[in-house]
């Protein structure tokens, strides 16, 4: 009974905070523009938990993550711009057509990133991140050539059909997804390769195959989440996916904590949330980004792990000792933090 | 034949502007390990310190045309000016990391970049619409068969290849320079044998800030509009033309610069977006097939 309850808890909490926000508008507390803020800080808050599982869990440096959001926004914005600009869709076929364009989003951007992952994923630290910077940089550049999606005056007419509910859905599925493949074989194989490249190889880990994953992983998610903002703003253009909105996404998730699901989710939030209030003070409007990036560097010089780097909520977290219990060593192993002194 | 050698006078102009920015790019990778992302807003604020200080000497100036000795003093107190600016960037937010992981030294960058382009937006009398740049050098234009080239190119072309023909004897000749590279092939070994360490990479991002100045000056100075967001892409470019050439290597940074400023203006008189793309799909070629970049050395990891 106990481990159903433990189970149906955070969902009972998800619709709760659904509903909450919902009471909140029909009584006039939070408006339309709120809504639209918390739907942003949504796809930014998946962004972030993509961007986390390559550099925070798997440990390699990608600069350019808006490049497969951008991926991602203009495959599911084809696709459902296609099917609803040439047939008539029947309405309970909608959300169908929109949930297949955002699988369309996570497949082309998962299929780019294995595309060029294979390639660059040799490459180490550094030389990775600039790779990824270029990536993202000539998928933009790209898309600015191509004349049937608009160029770079960018494609309009997407219908808007991503509501609150379907963003707090999709955040809360790449939180359980995430998590699980944290947990699992190969999400520790990733962390294995965050803490030490070499020894994680010289323990039969497949190096290679591991980044390879987690980056396809990690690109997958970002095209959902471009794929989702797409169908927000129901009007995308190339340059929106800038080296400004990648090193955005960055300061989310290092001001929010790397390594940490619960520090992306509050990265992500805060740091969306943050300027739009303070957008609310007058005279402080010129001063936001400043102020932003003054606060980056703090976190950075006083707490170089972000807010919560390395901690998880309880909820976020998989009880450790489960993966002792099977110990073929003794009948009762404990986890090692849990060994007296 | 005259077009392309046209095309080449601008590639060399480009590409001067990228090897200045590049070099500073390099020195501090090659001395310090990290990839300084703030470098391309040196550039800016060089460029936007000349645009004032030819403000303020403006009672110097003959028809809008300064003298060269005014235009001199100019250039040394900007690039002087954004060096310290540099050194104390350096101070505040990078000695505190130095000894940390690469990424918080990188995300620093991240920020302090952001910081360097949106307090001069903020303050109210800089602000974020363009300015037009003065013009410092004579632009007097010839012909030499077919292909135009005015004094302010071969000014700039030919003091830029001096700062870097300076840079290249001072790293390699003097002993800052021995210090320098000493610092660069293993710090605590050099500071073992007595090397200032913090001096000397004080004295790199003084010379890079000094240079990114320079290059801003003559950037302004052949496209003559400074905005507080030029530093941008112009850095991050510089940074690519630093990889391709194999970062951390002096020469090759000045390679890469003149490299990525050629084949820019080559293909941009193609499509201004491919103009836009080729550096970086350069760079993945390169990184592909030499990944230390042409002239860098490959590192191995030793356990």
């Amino acid at each position: 009974m106990k481990p159903l309850i433990r189970k149906l808890l955070p969902i009972l909490g998800v619709v709760a905070l659904y509903y909450l926000i919902m009471y909140l508008k029909s009584i006039k507390v939070m408006n339309p523009y709120h809504i639209q803020v918390l739907m942003f800080a949504g796809v930014n808050i998946m962004m972030t938990i993509s961007l986390n599982i390559v550099n925070g869990f798997t440990g390699q440096f990608c600069i350019g993550h808006a490049g497969f959001m951008s991926l991602g926004a203009y495959g599911a914005s084809i696709v459902t711009t296609m099917i609803f600009g040439g047939f008539s869709v029947a309405p309970n076929l909608r959300i169908p057509v929109f949930l297949l364009g955002l699988l369309a989003g996570g497949l082309v951007a998962g299929a780019v990133g294995l595309l060029i992952g294979i390639p660059t994923l040799k490459l180490k630290g550094d030389y990775l991140a600039i790779v990824t910077l270029a990536f993202g940089e000539i998928v933009r550049a790209t898309l600015r050539l191509i004349e049937p999606i608009g160029a770079a005056r960018g494609m309009i007419g997407i219908p808007p059909y991503t509501n609150f509910a379907w963003v707090l859905f999709f955040v809360v599925l790449t939180l359980i997804v995430a998590r699980n493949f944290i947990y699992s074989k190969h999400g520790r194989a990733c962390i294995a390769i965050r803490d030490n490249e070499i020894a994680a190889d010289a323990m039969g880990i497949n190096t290679t195959k591991y980044k390879i994953i987690s980056f396809v992983f990690a690109a997958f998610i970002a095209g959902v989440a471009g794929g989702l903002y797409a169908h927000i703003m129901s009007f995308i253009q190339p340059d929106t996916f800038s080296f400004v909105k990648s090193s955005d996404l960055l300061v989310y998730l290092y001001a929010g904590g790397t390594g940490s699901l619960t520090g992306s989710v509050l990265g992500g939030l805060l740091l969306t949330v943050l300027p739009e209030a303070l957008r609310t003070f007058g005279n402080l409007v010129n001063w936001r980004i400043v102020i932003y990036a003054v606060t980056l560097v703090i976190i950075m010089l006083y707490r170089p792990l972000g807010l919560c780097g390395g901690k998880e909520l309880p909820l976020l977290k998989i009880n450790r000792k489960h993966l002792y219990e099977k110990s073929i060593f003794s009948k009762k192993s404990v986890h090692p933090s849990e060994t007296p002194n | 034949m005259s077009t392309l050698m046209q095309f080449l006078v601008y590639g060399l102009q480009l590409g001067s502007v990228y090897a200045l920015l590049a070099l500073g790019y390099t020195m501090v990778y090659g001395i310090v390990g990290m990839i300084n992302f703030a470098h391309g807003d040196f550039l800016m604020i060089g460029a936007l310190g000349t645009f004032f200080l030819a403000q303020a000497f403006s009672s110097f100036a003959v028809n809008g045309t300064y003298s060269g000795l005014i235009v001199a003093l100019i250039l040394f107190t900007a690039m002087v000016g954004t060096g310290l600016i540099g050194v104390g960037v350096e101070a505040i937010a990078y000695k505190p990391l130095r000894n940390r992981p690469k990424m918080s030294a990188l995300i620093t960058a991240v920020g302090v970049s952001m910081f360097l382009e949106n307090f001069p937006r903020a303050l109210p009398f800089i602000g974020p619409s363009p300015r037009s740049f003065p013009m410092l050098f004579p632009t007097k234009r010839f012909q030499i068969q077919g292909v135009m080239i005015s004094t302010t190119q071969i000014i700039m072309i030919v003091l830029s290849l001096v700062f870097m023909f300076i840079l290249y004897n001072v790293v390699n000749r003097t002993k800052i320079g021995s210090q320098m590279r000493a610092c660069s092939m293993d710090k605590d070994a050099a500071q073992l044998m007595g090397i200032n360490i913090n001096r000397v990479i004080s004295i790199t991002f003084f010379i890079g800030a000094a240079l990114a100045a320079a290059s801003g000056i003559f950037y302004a100075s052949i496209y003559p509009q400074v905005d507080v967001y030029m530093g941008g892409w112009l850095g991050t470019k510089s940074f690519i033309a630093a990889v391709i050439g194999g970062i951390g290597d002096i020469r090759g940074a000045m390679l890469g610069g003149f490299i990525m400023g050629i084949t820019e203006i080559l293909a941009t008189s193609v499509n201004s977006n491919l103009g836009y793309a080729i550096g970086f799909v350069i760079l993945i070629l390169i990184l592909l097939f030499k990944p230390a970049g042409i002239m860098g050395k490959l590192t191995i990891d030793k356990v």
